[in-house]
């Protein structure tokens, strides 16, 4: 490619970095300010980019072009300050699992909503007027709205810039990003600071989104797109650091332009290598190199212990009789359910999902709750389980029975390689690096036609004969279910379990009584990865086919959802949540239009209502001091 | 004898399941000197977090210029004119000391005998503290330990409070810094902010104080003038030696 095709794809980049700025630094301010991980901040830049199309639609010219974009951010913002009044504020002492759930709650809400308000079709938006030629750059065509872009991304920096050095309000933020506490003892109404920084930093989102508008339509699929970008640029450049964000957006944004503008290579031993594929991975590299080099990210600081933390879990105990008779009588009854419902019957195909989803829930608490890592990729080794089991049946003509049983493997491993990096991090990096993780093995997936099959997945995944029957697999799947719940039980209560434990609760104390912490992390990642790995291949030779979507981030967020819906402090939690969760999505997915927003509202509630899950919730209620699980 | 300024009745407080405050009775009246003295432990910094609302689980009834504060929320207590210099400091490490003060800063006040206050600006700080005015542009971070005490005070009168909670201003700074402390404590007292100061360097505590608390195991065991446990041999002992 010619150089001057390369400085177009970098002039591209510049523009792309952008919005990703504007998106990410909302991100960023938010964080440092509220240690809130806002996940619904790229439903904020989607909701820029619909009501910018609404506004453009009703004002023209280019004053009314730009005072559309104006007042999209206005109207984001205006959002973001409701969010915040409403939802945050009631929620900022809940362990920040919570307020992930609750965020990640609104984006359901939110897509729903806009897919209400705009419809599911992609909305094309207007090009800027009096920009909307292009210029001539070397010779090729450059688009005169994205120079615009490209002057607007650095004067944004520079007036929040100013708004942080040089007023009060930005003095009060900063000040507030390290000691909160501090700043309400001083006379200062932290509420209306945090409103504000989240109504400023939702408005620069609604900014990005409408800025992006001529470049992309407006389509309902944007949030998640967008909330991943976001996390990256924040994470690279540092949690709460404006310039780290500027620099990590231009970084990434010129890395993609970069893979695009270089197009596709032979290679001197043959066969050729596609670098526009490596876009989607790309950032997701950096990321997880950044992290490992510079835990904090580019500009950031390490993490101060954060001073208003959420009281410490109740120690774990052994079931107790009541328990125990529950979950005896609750087996007896599912091993009698075939009988009693009919070997056709549509409740075994659920109970088969549920009990895959209780595995695959089961082992993210395992690494979640007592292992303290929160883990925002768990799908990755549910998808390598799958992969492994699919790839070696059909393409090694491995018999069924092995391949399932190397599905456990390809979770380890799966495991054993990310582990090792994730574990040097804690907190909302590890989630964000297991996220990372999580991305690049479904971009891998997706894009390696050859092996993977790309986005057509693995067909014709079934089982062997003798197991092929609904009622014989159900069995296989519920004695792997139990099993993998009781292995994970009993470890918990073994030494190594302690161990994990004690590691969750203070690493320093751990380190200091001689626990090796990140090697009994890493561990516990391995063992929850094997059994992921296993609820991989019972839903790979459950359904007879694979596909991508296995291993997409919608899954890893189903397993947190299972988990904090059970409870994260108790054992059966995600059991109880696993259930309850796949219950409810099949019977509301089945009846009602909007089940997502549905299940954002029911989310929210729970978040707001039961901070402790279902099975902490009734615990509660009967009165119960100790935790049993 | 007018009504205290601030009046501590029967406060209790908790971390979790612990209990640190017995019903503690206390009072500061205007332009007085108080000291909280008492050994570690014996819960004088949680009196003072206690009274500026960063205690979740307290109880008993705060008054402060005759308003019930017990249920404030700590920035409506600052607000209210009550200060609060903690004894970690908590400075903003990452501003400037002028940022540092700015955060402080609220609006004037009508003073206790009814004519507007002289507020507080960083020049008139920086005459009562003079190693603060050099530093002005400095990451406050970077400061001494002495000198981010001084800022903890000074940022603490940016809100020109009526009454501070001056939280062991002495601990861990150099001799010569707890003599201007010292000196800065009476310079205060003689423009009429009264000081709940607490303690555990009675000739410190002495020099400035008028009357004294001294607690043990989250109860007051002794009060009365200063002048009194001075010379009180038997009290010191019992109460404050190690």
């Amino acid at each position: 490619m010619s150089l001057s095709g390369i400085l177009v794809q970098m002039l591209n980049g510049l523009a792309s970095a952008s919005t990703l700025f504007l998106l990410a630094s909302g991100l960023s301010l938010i964080f440092g300010v509220t240690r809130i991980v806002n996940f619904a901040h790229g439903s904020l830049f989607m909701l820029g980019a619909y009501i910018a199309w609404s506004l453009t639609e009703r004002m023209s010219g280019a004053l009314g072009f730009w005072a559309a974009m104006g007042l999209s951010a206005l109207a984001v913002g205006a959002i973001g300050a409701a969010i915040e009044m409403l939802l945050l504020r009631r929620i900022y002492r809940a362990p920040e699992l919570f307020q992930l759930l609750a965020t990640f709650a609104l984006t359901l809400v939110v897509r729903d909503a806009v897919l209400g308000v705009w419809g599911s079709e992609d909305l094309l938006g207007p090009r800027a007027p009096g920009l909307s030629g292009s210029v001539e750059i070397l010779g090729r065509r450059f688009p005169q709205y994205d120079l615009a872009l490209i002057v607007i991304g650095p004067l944004v920096l520079a007036l929040v810039w100013l708004l942080l050095r040089r007023t009060r309000w930005g003095a009060l933020v900063r000040a507030a990003t390290q000691d909160r506490e501090m700043v309400g003892a001083l006379g200062v109404n932290q509420s209306l600071l945090f409103t504000s920084v989240f109504a400023l930093g939702a408005a620069l989102a609604g900014l990005g989104g409408a800025l992006q508008l001529p470049r992309e339509p407006a389509s309902a699929g944007l949030d998640l797109a967008a909330i991943g970008d976001a996390f990256v640029v924040v994470v690279v450049g540092g949690m709460g650091s404006l310039p780290g964000a500027f620099v990590a957006a231009l970084l990434i944004a010129e890395i993609k332009a970069l893979c695009i503008a270089l197009g596709t290579w032979s290679l001197p031993w043959g066969g050729t290598i596609s670098f526009p594929k490596f876009t989607l991975v790309a950032e997701f590299l950096v990321m997880a190199i950044v992290l490992v080099v510079r835990p904090w990210g580019l500009m950031g600081k390490p993490q101060a212990a954060v001073r208003t933390g959420a009281p410490p879990e109740t120690p774990l105990a052994p079931a107790d009789a009541t328990t125990r008779i529950i979950g005896f009588a609750t087996l007896g009854a599912l091993a009698a359910l075939p009988l009693i419902v009919g070997v056709g019957s549509y409740a075994l195909v659920l109970s088969i999902d549920i009990f895959i989803g209780v595995l695959f829930a089961v082992s993210l608490h395992f690494v979640m709750g007592p292992g303290g890592m929160h883990s925002f990729g768990h799908a990755a080794y549910f998808g390598l389980g799958a992969y492994a089991s699919g790839l070696l049946l059909k393409s090694a003509g491995l018999p069924m029975e092995l391949a399932l049983v190397m599905s456990i493997l390809g979770g380890a491993l799966g495991a054993f390689v990310f582990g090792w990096f994730c574990v040097r991090l804690s907190g909302v990096y590890f989630a964000m690096l297991t996220l990372a993780f999580g991305q690049i093995v479904w971009s891998v997936v997706f894009q390696w036609d050859e092996v993977t099959g790309g986005s057509n997945g693995v067909i014709g995944v079934w089982p062997a004969p003798w197991l092929a029957a609904k009622q014989t697999y159900y069995y296989l799947a519920l004695a792997c279910c139990v099993a993998g719940v009781l292995l994970l039980r009993r470890i918990l209560f073994s030494p190594f379990g302690y161990a994990l434990r004690a590691t969750r609760d203070s690493v320093l104390r751990s380190d200091a009584i001689g626990i090796d912490v990140q090697r009994i992390q890493w561990i516990a990642f391995i063992v929850a990865g094997a059994v992921c790995g296993l609820a991989g291949g019972l839903f790979a030779f459950s359904k007879g086919s694979i596909s991508p979507e296995t291993i997409s981030v919608g899954r890893s967020i189903d397993g947190l959802v299972m988990v904090l819906l059970g409870g994260v402090e108790t054992l059966s939690g995600p059991i109880v949540g696993a259930a309850a969760f796949l219950f409810l999505q099949d019977s509301i997915a089945r009846h009602i239009e909007y089940w997502r927003a549905m299940l954002g509202l029911l989310i929210l509630v729970l978040v707001l209502a039961f901070p402790d899950g279902i099975v902490g919730a009734v615990r509660k209620r009967l009165g119960k001091g100790s935790q049993q699980t | 004898m007018s009504e205290p300024l601030l009046s501590v009745r029967g406060l209790e407080a908790r971390y979790g399941a612990a209990q640190i405050l017995f019903g503690l009775d206390l009072e500061l009246n205007a332009g007085e000197v108080v000291a909280l003295m008492g050994r570690n432990g014996a819960g004088k910094s949680t009196t003072m977090k206690s009274i500026m609302g960063l205690v979740d689980r307290r109880q008993g009834r705060i008054t402060f210029r005759g308003r019930d504060i017990s249920h404030a929320r700590p920035h409506e207590i600052a607000r209210a004119g009550l200060g609060y210099a903690p004894e970690d400091r908590r400075i903003f490490s990452d501003l400037t000391v002028m940022e540092n003060l700015e955060v402080g800063r609220q609006p004037p006040r009508i003073g206790l005998d009814g004519a507007p206050m002289t507020p507080w600006t960083p020049d008139r700080l920086f005459a009562l503290f003079p190693n603060l005015a050099e530093a002005g542009d400095r990451a406050a971070g970077r400061m001494s330990g002495g000198e981010q005490q001084m800022l903890t005070v000074a940022r603490t009168l940016m809100g020109n409070p009526y009454a501070i909670l001056l939280d062991e201003p002495s601990e861990g700074v150099a001799p010569i810094i707890v003599e201007q402390m010292a000196d800065m404590i009476l310079s205060l007292k003689k423009t009429g902010v009264a000081i709940l100061l607490s303690e555990q360097n009675l000739p410190f505590a002495a020099l400035v104080s008028d009357r004294v608390y001294v607690l043990e195991k989250g109860e007051i065991r002794y009060s009365g003038a200063m002048r009194a446990l001075e010379q009180d041999e038997e009290a010191r002992r019992l109460y404050l030696e190690v």
